[in-house]
């Protein structure tokens, strides 16, 4: 642990763009020489606050404490001269120069440009084990090497707090392990560490102090010694969870979109063929909810694009309602019924710079009350657009006001209002409530299951794996471009889900009860149906004998992929049952014991 | 709680509405008074009066036959600028309208030159050949830019060399020029048009103004229906703010590129017609050589829209119409050059200014007005309890 000084202080910052607050009233302390890790899901405002901290964006309100002095950031410039040094997610390296060219880059009056620099260079490269070659050419590097090369340009620089934005997003484990090497040699050299991400292990493994961001205001601080995984999700996530019981189903055995053998394959900067989309089979139902697991670029983004006919295909078959979709146009597609709610909204979903009317007619400019035959109807597609504000809900002084002035949340309620008003067939959710507040995420749940129970299909791709569990009827895993496994949401935990995501597990996945009866209760918790704690129970005993279970079960399936499902079965035939029997019973009526079930759930794994 | 906010939703448009009209038109103006000051200094550093200079200028365009010759003038700049607003419209920045001006001319005086039809069929042919040939030069970079992914702002420009080429080869006696070398002088023309080619002229008390001026602003009718009232025009409107929603939303790009460009092409073909039919009457080396660039110029201006086009084409016309009268005087003509570089510098810069603002204060504006009826609610409710 580090010293006790502090090296940043933040105070009541408060940050406001139009229509949203992204930063409200946050307090952070980073201790010097510490590794502190700021948690939150995306757009819960943890990249806003960062760039407050570098002099990216100014608070309206709150102060900033460096090193005990208060200071004001009018640019990154003024960070910097007060050795804040911040690595982006997106590395800002010019590929046809060297490292060492790259590092003194713009800050050519600290060592020059020759020998002087070079031997700098190896210096801090030595002193804190980043093992850069100063003479590379930075397009001959790999990802984690140029992840390095910035470290090391930031450290040039003269900085002493480090800011990295999500570094292991794009790192394979092996180079997450040595980056949290040197993170750790960083900290032994009193380097202090802002270390920003929202996977729960790593964070656990390699943080000396965590503070968790929700929707825009820091929701708590926690030790990483004393907290467990399940305590930090609940933080982040807070009482978001779509409630998993409503789950009537509505399946039919109407095929609605059929997918057959879709490959895709692009050739990459080096003109090696990288194979995009492998062999996807799939069929959805009138009115079921296909929900799409993975971690994000494993050919989630492609697969919509095929469907939508953004992407051609090199081969395979889209089949909706019986038509064959494979040779037509977007447009076409779109006509014949499909509903698409765009992973991106600024990109793919809305004319920012439009008022609201036209975004209406955006994506069925061919359809009543848009047109008429060739002409575009506006008083048709205005009635329309009000119509559509008042039933989603959707925030505006008015129609005439352009998209971009409305918050993210009244942007997705106005896309789903759209894409819903043409009555799909099939509709396209990419990441629907990402980044939506609360309410609003409610609303466009409550807006897709009544669209299911009238029969719409659902391909449903969310990277809250909550969600998908939520509101699934069936789950696929894609990894690397191929459905690698299926899920029943009903008997699956996220955590296994996670584990499939990684390409550790395949085939049908299927978590033992226990673990499930456990996530129940995790849930029925945020649903916010008990906050007393309460006493031991026998109840209690029972899940902490099911949560290590649980354990063991995922321990084997970290250790054997292929045998996880017979492992997982294994340990449902034990002990497990009979605790999850209990825990089950303990879910239905909610109240205080479902709280100590949790809490002892809680302890037996801390206590591992 | 939408019902409650209704009465005042309306007074919150008028506001957004008048203001977004002032924003608008305080762009150019700035831009051409920061320009009108910038040549005064200058006029005043190199010893001469801009006051007498600019009383020259307000007097030509006070006279009836200096109206008429902008006007005459406007009416082809008012084509070429539509022509690249058309394109700029989806963000198809056609540098090539002179490459597509001169071609369409030499066809049309070529064509108009054999054919001796009816009036009431021959121009409306020649008009047709201009707009399929300056269609036909355009797509050459549209069919680059969607196949092979080259920007038109390049092969634009060079098709306008090429163009320039192609003309040298094809206005040689015994191609498109008549073998003895044809007209008055003794440069290398067309053969004269047939008399029935000649569009009519309305003769005011300033001389003979174009007739074409109908067609220059029936083409402008034209261009604001397409774009607004049919799904052609959503389109394109949508592909020009961005191309990847638009893509999404079921838009062809590549499809709507290719036509953009051709349109763009067509109407620049088209712009040359009026001096060719009412004025020359046949084609010679000397054509409209800057028309294409005066339209870009004209059409940044003009913020892309039909009117906006009509009074920088009228701006231009006479900044333009102006400049052999100052020399005269001896006045450096140049100075109308640095006025209209000036005009377009600060228009992109005010245009871009103006436009942001505009977002971020609407953005708060509207920010602000949900705050204030989260707030009212919030009171009401308060009261009710």
């Amino acid at each position: 642990m580090g010293s006790a000084t502090v090296a940043v202080e933040l105070r009541g910052i408060t940050k406001r763009f139009p229509g949203v607050v992204a930063n409200h009233d946050i307090n952070l302390t980073v201790r010097t020489g510490t590794v502190h890790a700021l948690m939150g899901e995306n757009g819960a405002g943890k990249s806003t606050l960062m760039k407050i901290l570098y002099g990216m964006q100014r608070p309206d309100e709150g102060t900033i404490a460096i090193n005990g002095e208060l200071c004001e950031f009018a640019t990154p410039g003024d960070a910097i001269a007060r050795g804040i040094g911040m690595v982006h997610q997106h590395f800002m390296l010019a590929d046809n120069l060297t490292v060492l060219e790259n590092v003194v880059l713009g800050g050519e009056k600290l060592h020059g440009i020759g020998a002087k620099a070079k031997a700098k260079i190896r210096e801090i490269s030595d002193q804190y084990g980043l093992n850069v070659r100063p003479d590379a050419l930075v397009e001959d590097l790999g990802v984690a090497e140029r992840q390095r090369v910035e470290i090391l340009k930031v450290l040039y620089r003269g900085a002493r707090i480090l800011i990295l934005d999500e570094p292991t997003a794009v790192l394979v484990p092996q180079e997450v392990d040595a980056l949290f090497g040197n993170l750790r040699e960083l900290k032994a050299e009193g380097v202090t560490v802002i270390f920003i991400s929202h996977k729960l292990h790593e964070v656990l493994s390699v943080a000396d102090a965590i503070s968790v961001i929700r929707r825009g205001t820091t929701v708590g601080d926690a030790d990483p010694s004393e907290v467990t995984a399940r305590q930090l999700a609940e933080l982040m996530v807070g009482s978001e969870l779509p409630s998993p019981e409503s789950r009537e189903s509505t399946v039919t055995d109407v095929e609605m979109l059929k997918v057959e053998s879709l490959r895709i394959a692009k050739a990459d900067a080096e003109g090696i063929e990288r194979v995009v989309l492998d062999d996807i089979s799939m069929t959805i139902h009138k009115g079921e909810i296909l929900g799409l697991a993975g971690v994000e670029g494993n050919g989630q983004a492609e697969l919509v694009e095929a469907i939508v006919g953004m992407l051609p295909v090199d081969a395979g078959v889209v089949t909706l309602d019986g038509k064959d979709l494979t040779p037509m146009l977007t447009r076409a597609r779109r006509e014949a019924g499909i509903g698409y709610i765009p992973e991106d909204r600024h990109r793919h979903g809305l004319l920012l710079e439009a008022p609201l009317w036209e975004n209406r007619i955006l994506g069925h400019v061919t359809e009543a009350p848009n047109a008429k035959g060739f002409r575009i109807d506006p008083a048709g597609a205005k009635r329309d657009t009000l119509r559509i504000v008042e039933e989603y809900d959707v925030r505006t002084p008015g129609i005439d006001v352009t998209a971009a002035s409305l918050s993210g949340g009244n942007q997705q309620k106005l896309i789903v209002g759209r894409e819903m008003s043409h009555q799909p067939k099939l509709l396209i959710a990419a990441h629907p409530t990402r980044g939506v507040d609360v309410g609003a995420q409610a609303q466009i749940w409550e807006h897709i299951r009544v669209a299911q129970r009238g029969g719409l299909a659902v391909l449903l791709i969310s990277a809250d794996l909550d969600e998908l569990i939520g509101l699934s009827d069936t789950i696929k895993v894609i990894y690397r471009g191929r459905l690698v496994a299926d899920a029943d949401p009903a008997t699956v935990t996220a955590e296994d889900l996670g584990t499939a995501m990684t390409g550790a597990a395949g085939g049908h996945i299927e978590s033992d009860e226990t673990a499930l009866a456990q996530a129940a209760v995790v849930a029925d918790e945020q649903l916010g149906r008990s906050d007393a704690p309460g006493g031991e129970s026998t109840e209690a005993v029972a899940a902490t004998e099911a949560a290590e279970a649980a354990e063991a079960a995922t321990a084997t399936e970290a250790a054997e992929s292929a045998e996880a499902t017979e492992a997982a079965e294994a340990a449902e035939a034990t002990e497990g049952t009979e605790a999850a029997e209990a825990a089950d019973e303990v879910d239905a009526p909610a109240g205080d014991a479902a709280d100590t079930t949790d809490t002892a759930a809680d302890d037996a794994q801390a206590g591992e | 709680m939408s019902t409650t906010t209704h009465p005042v939703q309306r007074g919150f448009f008028q506001r957004i509405d008048r203001e977004k009209l002032v924003l608008a038109i305080a762009a150019p103006v700035l831009a051409v008074i920061v320009a009108v000051l910038l040549c005064s200094v200058l006029l005043a550093v190199a010893g001469y009066s801009p006051f007498q200079a600019f009383h020259i200028m307000t007097n030509y365009g006070t006279a009836s036959d200096g109206q008429v010759a902008i006007l005459n003038k406007a009416t082809t700049y008012y084509l070429a600028g539509i022509a690249v607003a058309f394109g700029f419209r989806m963000n198809i920045f056609n540098i090539g309208a002179g490459g597509q001006y001169q071609l369409a001319a030499l066809f049309a005086a070529y064509v108009g030159g054999q054919l001796n039809l009816p009036s009431f069929l021959e121009i409306p042919l020649l008009l047709i050949v201009a707009m399929l040939v300056g269609a036909a030069w355009a797509s050459i970079a549209g069919v680059l830019k969607v196949t092979r992914g080259v920007s038109e702002v390049i092969s634009t420009i060079m098709l306008n060399a090429i163009a320039g080429a192609v003309i040298g080869m094809l206005l040689v006696p015994g191609i498109f020029a008549p073998g003895n070398g044809g007209g008055v002088s003794n440069t290398v023309q067309t053969k004269l048009m047939a008399g029935s080619s000649n569009f009519f002229t309305f003769s005011t008390q300033g001389g003979q103004l174009y007739g074409f001026l109908i067609i220059a602003v029936l083409v402008g009718i034209g261009f604001q229906l397409v774009l607004s009232r049919t799904r052609f025009g959503f389109d394109l409107r949508a592909t020009g703010r961005s191309e990847e929603a638009a893509a999404a939303s079921g838009v062809s790009v590549k499809r709507m590129v290719l036509i953009s460009i051709c349109v763009s092409g067509a109407l620049a073909g088209l712009s040359a017609m009026p001096d060719l039919l009412t004025y020359s009457h046949y084609f010679g080396q000397n054509f409209g050589q800057t028309v294409g660039f005066t339209g870009i110029s004209i059409a940044l201006l003009g913020r892309n829209t039909p009117v906006g086009v009509a009074f920088a084409a009228l701006l231009w016309a006479f900044l333009d119409a102006t400049a052999p009268l100052l020399s005269v005087q001896n006045f450096p003509p140049e100075i109308i050059q640095v006025m209209q570089g000036t005009i377009v510098i600060c228009v992109v810069v005010a245009y871009e200014l103006v436009r942001r603002f505009g977002v971020k204060r609407q953005q708060q504006k509207v920010g602000a007005q949900l705050a204030a009826a989260a707030a009212a609610a919030n009171e009401k409710k308060e009261v009710a309890a």
